[in-house]
């Protein structure tokens, strides 16, 4: 039976593991951390001196999301990738742990190093911007509660998108990636779903993306209230729940394929 | 669910009729027309793999079994089957009682294993990778580093170097790190798939050393495959010889001498053993 107690526990594996991975690795943290500096500056900085300092806020806030949208759906994807390169997945698969705990520590990480990472990219954009961007009539409250809503769907979607990686490091990586590309497209990040051809906007209408960045574009351009965006934010939820059960079920298949198949062997 | 029958005896180990086959892409060595290519790249031609064949066998409580195979024989796919990394088309494993797929997280709790090739996260420290993997199995940060710790200085590592980089190690270093890992979650059941492969002798010694230690101590049940012969003559109270999936010879070292006659009046050795069974020469394969 499930030891909630001790599965918690042991899901800290995972977080202090990738924590010590991101030390050993900082140089890349480094270069990783800049780049995203970088794209929400440039994004922002197109719209300065030629739209209002809510057009400027409007790209950076796309900027900034999809970053953190972007770790959360990646990170648990690329936990596993790691695993099958250094060959410890077997180690992981072999240990008396349940699925969930190892997957639901590596989400646990996934929304530490999001909100790490986008809070020090989100501090940085005040000595970029000044007077471009105005806060004044941002909801924080609101922008909280749907990034926390939304996080729950874009789980979901890292889970069901690790599988590839479990199958295949390299096409798995790949696999992931145009998931990403597909999402940053239909999803309005930068742009309304509108201008989108309409054969396309029907699929902008199924990504969590989509509703995420509608309701937290109202709540820091236009202080809108949780209960303004409840319609949003219950949809959000919806998906959330379904998507989390269902990226488990996935995952728990491709695993038992992986099994049958001999799919979890580095070498040898 | 798996009944427990009143007077059977219970080994720690028992593996009844296991295959597992792989499907593998046929590769060709002909010349292809453009055509041909292009259908071949959508439909490409299978062959079966017989990876393990219709094995069987008992390991008891304290007992080293081994299994001597060439590369590619089967070795590590068995392995695989009884550490639940992999599911059997057909046949039974049981560890302690428990069967592997229906009971895995059972069996998992009692089980570790060595693997030929030592991986861990090569840029964090031995210390970080054994704390990760003792934590899997429930095991605080502090009682893991003093478990490795008297384990590593064992197997003649030093402890201070426990905080180096697992990439800065050799990989004799790597593999005593592998089994201080296995052996920190006391496991009855241990899994060495050839553990000592590409050790220098030192360190292949010691481990040798250890894997006694570890037999006379704990009275676990010990699988071990291995290529090499002495290894498997030191260690081993039974050896099954492995071919192309199939357990072909099984006994203790004096059992599978007496099976094969003496030539030219000299005393016949586990090689001659092999050789005669397999058709094979071990030190071939390795080349």
């Amino acid at each position: 039976m499930l030891n909630i107690g001790r599965e918690t526990v042991i899901s800290y594996a995972f977080i202090e593991r990738n924590f010590n991975l991101l030390k050993r690795y900082l140089n890349w943290e480094i270069l990783f951390f800049s780049y995203s500096i970088v794209n929400a500056l440039t994004i922002g900085l197109i719209m300065v001196g030629r739209g209002s300092s809510q057009d400027v806020l409007y790209l950076v806030i796309g900027a900034l999301i999809w970053g953190f949208l972007s770790i959360m759906m990646r990170e648990v994807s690329d936990a596993i990738t790691w695993e099958r390169w250094e060959g410890t997945i077997e180690y992981t698969f072999m240990a008396p742990i349940y699925r969930i705990t190892h997957l639901v520590g590596s989400c646990l990480f996934a929304i530490l190093y999001g909100l790490l990472r986008t809070g020090l990219v989100l501090a940085i954009m005040p000595f970029f911007f000044g007077e471009h961007i105005d806060l004044g009539s941002a909801n924080w409250i609101t922008m909280t509660v749907t990034v926390a809503v939304s996080s729950l769907s874009f789980i979901g979607i890292g889970l069901m998108a690790a599988i590839f990686p479990l199958l295949s490091p390299e096409k798995g990586q790949a696999a992931t990636g145009i998931l990403q590309s597909v999402l940053l497209l239909i999803s309005g990040i930068y742009y309304e779903i509108e201008v989108l051809p309409e054969w396309l906007q029907p699929l902008s209408k199924i990504s969590p993306a989509t509703y995420t960045l509608r309701s937290i574009r109202a709540a820091m351009l236009e202080n809108a209230s949780v209960e303004s965006q409840a319609g949003n934010l219950l949809l959000l939820l919806v998906i959330g729940i379904v998507l989390i059960p269902l990226g488990f079920w996935v995952f728990h298949l491709a695993e038992r394929y992986a099994k049958r198949v001999g799919r979890l062997k580095r070498s040898g | 669910m798996v009944e427990k029958k009143v007077g059977q005896p219970i080994y720690g180990l028992t593996v009844r009729d296991i295959t597992k086959h792989f499907h593998r892409t046929k590769k060709s060595d002909e010349k292809l027309r453009l055509p041909e290519k292009i259908r071949r790249l959508f439909k490409r031609e299978k062959e079966i793999i017989h990876a393990v064949d219709g094995i069987s066998l008992d390991v008891n409580i304290g007992e080293i079994y081994g299994v001597l195979g060439a590369n590619g024989s089967g070795k590590s796919t068995l392995i695989r089957l009884i550490s639940t990394l992999l599911l059997p088309d057909s046949g039974s494993i049981h560890v302690f009682g428990d069967d592997v797929v229906t009971h895995s997280m059972k069996v998992r709790r009692v089980m570790n294993r060595v693997s030929v090739e030592a991986s861990f996260f090569k840029r964090l420290s031995s210390a970080e990778n054994l704390v990760y993997a003792a934590r899997l199995y429930g095991i605080s940060a502090v009682e893991a580093k003093k478990r490795a710790q008297v384990i590593l200085e064992r197997l003649g590592f030093e402890a201070k170097r426990m905080d180096e980089e697992m990439e800065q190690l050799s990989r004799g270093m790597q593999q005593k790190v592998a089994i201080a890992r296995a052996l920190l979650t006391t496991p009855m059941l241990l899994l060495l798939d050839e553990p000592t492969t590409g050790l220098d002798p030192k360190s292949k010694r010691d481990v040798q050393t250890f894997i006694e230690e570890i037999r006379d101590e704990r009275n676990a049940v010990i699988l071990l495959t291995t290529h090499d012969m002495a290894e498997a003559e030191r260690l081993c109270d039974r050896i099954a010889i492995i071919d192309n999936g199939k357990f072909i010879a099984e006994g203790t070292v004096e059992e599978l001498i007496a099976k094969v006659p003496p030539q030219n009046n000299t005393l016949v050795t586990l090689e001659d053993v092999f050789i005669a069974f397999t058709g094979k020469d071990l030190e071939e394969e390795e080349d």
